[in-house]
């Protein structure tokens, strides 16, 4: 019984009720024509970020493992699902793509992530880019994906509720792996690999996983693109796009996940106002990674997440009686 | 019985042979000193036996409840697995995390919850993280830590910092403990309180123990017996009584007075 | 056989531009252990200041060479100063990030000022603008330009590194930055300098790739940049007779799977010998492996 109590402990309640009113207040947004179908691509956009963000984050904020090959991943998802849904044009082969996607992506993440995870650092970083290259020129080579013309009229299956879902599983999915013993060792490999692996963590074992779970999600955020966008082609998964999704986890803070939710949101809105001007936001984007490293290389929120307790502990500084009763 | 053999154990970097020939033998339930003069390769010894080197030649066997095996070569965490737990002379905490998750992070390999359980935090997830909290709770306690368990292993003072390299290996329910230069820092008053700590852990948790340390009054109070280790090569082994009067670990020292140290 | 000559001839050219540019990110990265991805920018802003030059000021292919040299060690050093100095003592993965940043940053305002679109160097004229045709094998000028300048560019580079006083500083900082210090060596200064003498190298690879190809625009640097970097690895990062091996062998794969293979796919083959080389031998050709110190 007690175990029962603590799954719906209060901060769960917590954030289910979160969830559930960020939902409803934007699909009343939409209802009410204050999110035009312009902003709702916006709105796209952030929940794809979030998951691309999020599964990065897992791999280089919490684990320690600098990747610059997530778009590759997202590639593989993208152009599995485009291709499933263009020949089952149903909710079914949509399910079926991104389910592909997915798992695709997460072959692919072992494949790649059991040699390569061995390098430290930089070496990781520069062997996942090429990783990422060489899927873009095979794609940019198959016919089966229509070589650099890429892929055209991909059905939309998806709307905000689907995208919300998606994105909402992904934050609990994650979040719940990291508060496990399992994202513990991940961590711990972060903090210190040699320390680790003599505390009996198989850190290869940790590393692999969570790039395959990063690799996962990464091919989920992908076919939720092809489906949403209509349009693929092999040059939207470039190494500017590892990069994006890079900044979003900097400035979010590597090792926060609602960092990272933030990031994404702050981001899809700074290029949505500067559309037009493709190399000035490219120019902002390129400052922000700077400005950040100098100044503030934790991000936004560093590790901490953002939680009932912060705002608190923010409560109580203002307050002193509500700390007291607290403590 | 003996817990830990060592057979003719060599480590060569290139031209340096930094462990030569060792052999070695533990029994169970001892405290063991590994002492000898810097660079006599007394951590390469200990990264030997706990995996973080392959040795060149040579064979380790270690007793578990399943019998004996052979760990020469075997990767740190499965040898962490069978039983043998180190600290590290240069302290190598998970310095930006809590007390308690430093521990709890030790206590890993013995989680029987998979990776896909830890997706949805079942049940058995529950049951199991408040069973580990409980027991890291213990263990801090006996490390006299637990009042400090929300707080960054970073920001603990030096002294405290090495009783949290100790509960961490604690965690992982060890046979065989290694000890590297747990007194490293300490002023007299700390080591005088390691002293009966390390004797107090012995016997809660049946511990096999083997510590290197430079306080020769730390060693020749604890250890029952001393292994001296000069140059790669094991030169003496006896009771802290023989290794004192012992003339090559005199003349290893070169003159620094074993007897007053 | 001819065509294989003219391949190799072909491939020679190529690798010693990737050479040039591989000896600056090798170096840099033995000095402070930076991947400076900023470094191809460097490469691409050296040929649109030598485009300027020659089509804007009209001069000729060698001052073009040495101001759009001495304009990249400009630009190097202040990158360095500004941007990565402060980081110093900051984690790897921090400085890292900040180099991507400056890439994009030199990369898109480049971009800004310039438009994206692609620009045609002037053609060469005299005896610069005519080819040697042995049988069936074509050797333009401009390659044996390209060849005989990388050749006295790196000459002059061992000079400087194996007999001044700087060049000695920058061997002792990078073995040991602390024990540099103490002998009483100006650390910040041997930085800079290493970022002056890659900026230049990638500076004159800038001019040549513009010569060699005509063409030149704000992103041309990625793509080479990461195949120098390529060069640099399989050679043995940190070693310069390593990034200069590696420069021609990356250039003679190019041309090889272009010549012989699918062209489509000689930017994956290249990536693919990044990814075996890592696994297999990290430390590169020339290389040695090291552990960390536990």
């Amino acid at each position: 019984m007690r175990e029962m109590k603590s799954i719906f402990k209060a901060s769960n309640v917590v954030k289910l009720v979160f969830i559930v009113l960020t939902y409803l207040l934007v699909q009343f947004l939409i209802n009410i024509g204050i999110i035009t179908d312009y902003y709702q691509t916006t709105l796209a956009t952030i929940c794809i970020n979030i998951i691309l963000a999020v599964s990065l984050n897992l791999v280089t904020g919490f684990t320690g493992q600098f990747s610059l090959g997530h778009a590759g991943f997202m590639a593989i998802g993208a152009y599995a699902c485009a291709i499933i849904t263009l020949k089952n044009p149903t909710y079914a082969g949509f399910i079926q793509g991104v389910a592909a996607g997915a798992i695709l992506s997460a072959i692919v993440g072992v494949a790649v992530g059991l040699p390569t995870l061995r390098l430290r650092g930089d070496y990781l970083a520069i062997a996942t880019l090429g990783m990422a290259e060489i899927i873009r020129i095979i794609f940019t080579n198959l016919k089966i994906t229509n070589g650099a013309a890429g892929l055209q009229g991909i059905p939309r299956f998806i709307n905000w509720t689907w995208l919300f879902v998606f994105t909402a599983a992904t934050l609990i999915i994650i979040s719940n792996f990291i508060k496990s013993s399992h994202g513990r060792a991940c961590i711990a490999i972060r903090e210190d690999e040699i320390a680790a692996e003599a505390m009996g963590i198989n850190t290869t074992k940790y590393k692999v996983a969570a790039f395959v779970i990063g690799a996962f999600f990464a091919g989920v955020a992908g076919a939720l693109y092809a489906s949403y966008f209509y349009f693929l082609k092999p040059n939207i998964f470039n190494f500017a796009k590892s990069v994006d999704i890079l900044v979003i986890v900097v400035l979010g803070g590597m090792g926060s996940l609602t960092g990272s939710v933030l990031g994404a949101a702050i981001l899809a809105l700074i290029s949505t106002f500067l559309q037009r001007f493709s190399e000035v936001r490219m120019i902002i984007y390129s400052l922000i990674l700077i400005i950040i490293m100098l100044f503030r290389p934790q991000g936004i929120m560093g590790s901490r997440e953002l939680s009932l307790s912060l705002f608190k502990r923010a409560a109580s500084k203002i307050e002193p009686k509500v700390g007291k009763e607290r403590s | 019985m003996p817990i830990l053999t060592v057979e003719k154990l060599t480590k060569s970097f290139g031209g340096l042979t930094a462990v030569s020939n060792v052999n070695m033998e533990i029994n169970e339930g001892e405290l063991l000193g590994l002492i000898g003069p810097n660079g006599a390769g007394k951590t390469t010894l200990f990264n030997l036996l706990t995996g973080v080197y392959v040795p060149t030649t040579g064979k380790i066997v270690f007793r578990t409840k399943k019998g004996e095996e052979s760990i020469q070569g075997l990767r740190p965490y499965k040898i962490c697995g069978k039983g043998i737990a180190r600290t590290f002379q240069n302290i190598r905490l998970f310095k930006n995390l809590t007390v308690l998750d430093n521990v709890r992070i030790a206590m890993h390999k013995d989680i029987q919850y998979g990776i896909f359980s830890s997706f949805v935090h079942g049940l058995r997830y529950n049951k199991e993280e408040k069973k580990i909290v409980e027991e890291s709770i213990k263990l801090l306690e006996i490390l006299g830590l637990d009042k400090k368990k929300e707080e960054l292993a970073n920001n603990l003072p030096y002294g405290e910092q090495r009783h949290l390299e100790i509960a961490r290996a604690l965690a992982t329910n060890p046979s065989l403990l290694l000890l590297d230069e747990p007194a490293a820092g300490m002023n007299p008053a700390e080591t005088t309180e390691l002293i009966s700590l390390i004797r107090h852990i012995r016997e809660e948790f049946n511990l096999t123990i083997l510590l290197i340390e430079h306080d020769m009054s730390l060693v020749m109070q604890t250890c029952e017996r001393i292994y001296v280790l000069d140059y790669g090569k094991i030169i003496a082994n006896g009771t802290p009584e023989q290794i004192k009067s012992d003339k090559r670990v005199i003349e290893a020292y070169l003159g620094e007075d074993v007897n007053n140290a | 056989m001819e065509q294989f000559l003219q391949q190799v001839i072909n491939g020679i050219s190529l690798g010693s531009i990737y050479a040039l540019v591989a000896l600056g990110y090798t170096m840099v990265y033995g000095i402070i252990n930076l991947i400076n991805f900023a470094h191809c920018d460097i490469y691409m802003i050296g040929a649109y200041v030598g485009y300027y030059c020659m089509t804007f000021l009209g001069l000729g292919v060698f001052a073009s060479l040495v101001i759009s040299m001495a304009a990249c060690v400009v630009i190097g050093v202040a990158i360095e100063k500004i941007a990565y100095k402060p980081l110093r003592n900051s984690p790897r993965i921090t400085v890292l990030i900040t180099a991507i940043g400056v890439s994009l940053f030199l990369e898109y305002v480049t971009m800004f000022f310039m438009k994206a679109n692609v620009r045609s160097y002037p053609p060469l004229t005299g005896i610069l603008a005519e080819n040697i045709n042995l049988g069936s094998i074509f050797i333009s000028m401009k390659q044996i330009l390209i060849v005989v300048i990388t050749i006295v560019l790196v000459v002059l580079l061992q000079i400087i590194v194996r007999h001044t006083k700087l060049g000695k500083a920058m061997r002792a900082v990078s073995l040991d930055k602390d024990a540099a210090e103490l002998m009483g060596i100006n650390v910040n200064n041997t930085i800079s300098f290493t970022f002056a003498l890659g900026s230049a190298l990638a500076g004159a690879a800038g001019v040549l790739v513009g010569i060699y190809y005509n063409s030149i625009n704000p992103l041309m640097g990625v793509i080479p940049g990461l195949k120098a970097f390529v060069a640099a690895v399989f050679g043995g990062i940190g070693l310069i007779p390593g990034a200069f091996i590696g420069g021609y062998f990356i250039g003679a794969v190019e041309v090889f799977v272009a010549g012989y293979g699918n062209s489509m796919y000689r930017d994956a083959v290249v990536f693919a010998i990044l990814i075996v080389i890592l696994i297999v031998k990290p430390a590169g050709l020339l290389g040695k492996n090291t552990r960390e110190k536990v």
